[in-house]
């Protein structure tokens, strides 16, 4: 009953951050800083475990094609699609609820418990328009660029991993990545990551919106926001995959 | 001029108002005290909408808000000031942001008009050369001058403070309350201080009312406050050493 509750609340929340704001040129420059502060601060972030991951996928699978017929530009095709498919849009993302969910749900639950949400509702500001939409439109907007640049890692990472270890050449590598591409791969990881990048900002705000106390409460909210985010895109992700590759 | 009417609010089963009824005038700084938990906080919130009575009228100048929806309320809130406790002042935004910010979200001023008004209103609550400080960077004092600017910089014609003075000095706290008073007398407007503090009481408590366990037990100015007869009233005033001693050489 509880769960049901929460989430019809959690409806209501979100039917509120899509009323008219109050000054539109007030929220594109909220929307700026939101990418700056959210997006741009996670680049070098994705980039490195981007990276290293890559290298992994492509060392652990020429692992398993030792002594096989399989030929080796299978390598790069199997990164390809892991990283494509999966790592980038859902690992990152899972990676990015932690970074970002709880950076979201920690400032705004700490305005909360300072009553700074409530200086903005008795202003006649509304606090879920001016704090939250431009945290949902900042992530949706910059979260695909930075997937597309975690897969762009990823690839890079396997290409030096395979080659300096020897497991395939340069050659053999950029095959294997070219081979049987489906752009509508790439669709739906883009589709993927754009849910993903809602459901983080918007639970997250959620979380925080709702923190009651001091601050062992916004803790608490931050770390909610960390497991429900996880979780709503655990299961988004097999709904999604379900309805869109199958 | 805000009038309220038998006001009534509960929490779960807890009523922590209980038909509470008293008029806040115009020009006047109206003091409520009472002790901590005694339903001074809920009263201030009902005031403001965040809360809503389950029975009374709230009116504000012959207008009735309880009951009226955030989009009602929109036009009364920007006539409205608030000093919250602890200054709630925007962790991210340097001074003159703070009190620039209502400038841009609510008045069609351009942007040098704005930046004049702003440094007016902290200019007016004597604060100079700390526009591009944050709040963290500054003293309690100062965060409460900059709550009192961003407060007024709308020209409100009503202004709420809860506690302003709570976790200040004494010297500073005086500074603070006569600013309060002088800024109500200077703009005219209906000034709501909640406050437990008696020093603050008998330096601008102009009109007063006094609340206990949720119900209006007293009310007049800070000159009744010393010859009232309520027992309520005087254990709470005369609590302290210092004003028992006042109230001897009174009498």
């Amino acid at each position: 009953m509880g769960l049901i509750a929460s989430f019809g609340k959690y409806l209501l929340f979100i039917a509120d951050v899509f009323r008219k704001p109050e000054r539109r040129s007030v929220m594109y420059k909220l929307v700026i800083k939101e990418i700056y502060e959210l997006g741009f601060k996670s680049l070098l972030f994705v980039v490195f475990v981007s990276l290293f991951v890559g290298a992994v996928v492509t060392l652990q699978t020429a692992a398993n094609m030792h002594g096989s017929w399989m030929p080796r530009y299978l390598i790069g095709f199997a990164t390809r699609d892991a990283i494509l498919l999966e790592f980038s849009p859902t690992i990152i993302s899972l990676l990015l609820a932690g970074k970002i969910g709880s950076n979201i749900a920690s400032s705004i639950g700490t305005m909360r418990v300072t009553e700074q949400i409530d200086a903005l509702e008795v202003m006649g500001v509304n606090p879920v328009t001016y704090l939250v939409r431009p945290k949902i439109f900042a992530l949706m907007f910059f979260n695909p660029l930075l997937i597309c640049l975690s897969m762009f890692g990823g690839v890079i990472g396997g290409w030096i991993s395979g080659t300096l270890s020897g497991e395939c050449t340069s050659a053999e590598y950029i095959t294997g990545i070219q081979y049987d591409f489906i752009p509508f791969k790439a669709i739906y990881a883009i589709i993927k990551t754009i849910l993903f990048a809602f459901i983080i900002a918007s639970v997250s705000s959620f979380h925080g919106f709702y923190t009651q106390g001091g601050a062992l409460e916004v803790g608490r909210s931050s770390t909610r926001a960390v497991v429900f985010s996880s979780v709503f895109i655990i299961v988004t992700n097999y709904i999604l995959t379900q309805l869109l590759l199958n | 001029m805000i009038e309220i009417k038998n006001i009534e609010k509960s929490f779960a089963d807890k009523k922590v108002l209980k038909d509470v009824s008293f008029t806040f005038e115009k020009g006047k700084t109206n003091l409520v005290i009472g002790q901590s938990g005694s339903g001074k906080t809920v009263l201030l919130k009902c005031l403001l909408g965040l809360h809503v009575p389950e029975g009374g009228i709230i009116n504000f100048d012959g207008a009735d808000i309880v009951g009226k929806s955030n989009k009602n309320l929109k036009y009364l809130r920007k006539q409205i000031g608030m000093v919250f406790q602890g200054g709630a002042l925007f962790d991210s935004m340097n001074v003159e942001e703070n009190v620039l910010f209502p400038l841009q979200m609510f008045s069609t001023m351009s942007k040098e008009e704005m930046l004049q008004r702003a440094n007016f209103c902290l200019q007016r609550v004597n604060l100079e050369n700390v526009n591009h400080l944050f709040p963290s960077e500054i003293s309690g004092g100062m965060k409460k001058r900059v709550a009192i600017a961003r407060a007024i910089v709308l020209n409100p014609r009503y202004l709420f403070c809860d506690e302003p003075n709570s976790g200040l000095d004494p010297y500073t706290a005086i500074l603070i309350d006569n600013l309060l008073q002088e800024i109500t007398h200077e703009y005219g407007m209906t000034t709501v201080i909640n406050t437990h503090d008696m020093n603050s009481v008998m330096e601008i408590g102009e009109k007063v009312l006094f609340i206990r366990e949720g119900k209006n037990v007293w009310e007049g100015t800070k000159s009744d406050i010393i010859t009232s007869e309520n027992q309520y009233l005087q254990d709470f005033v005369f609590s302290s050493e210092l004003f028992k001693t006042i109230k001897r050489f009174h009498k």
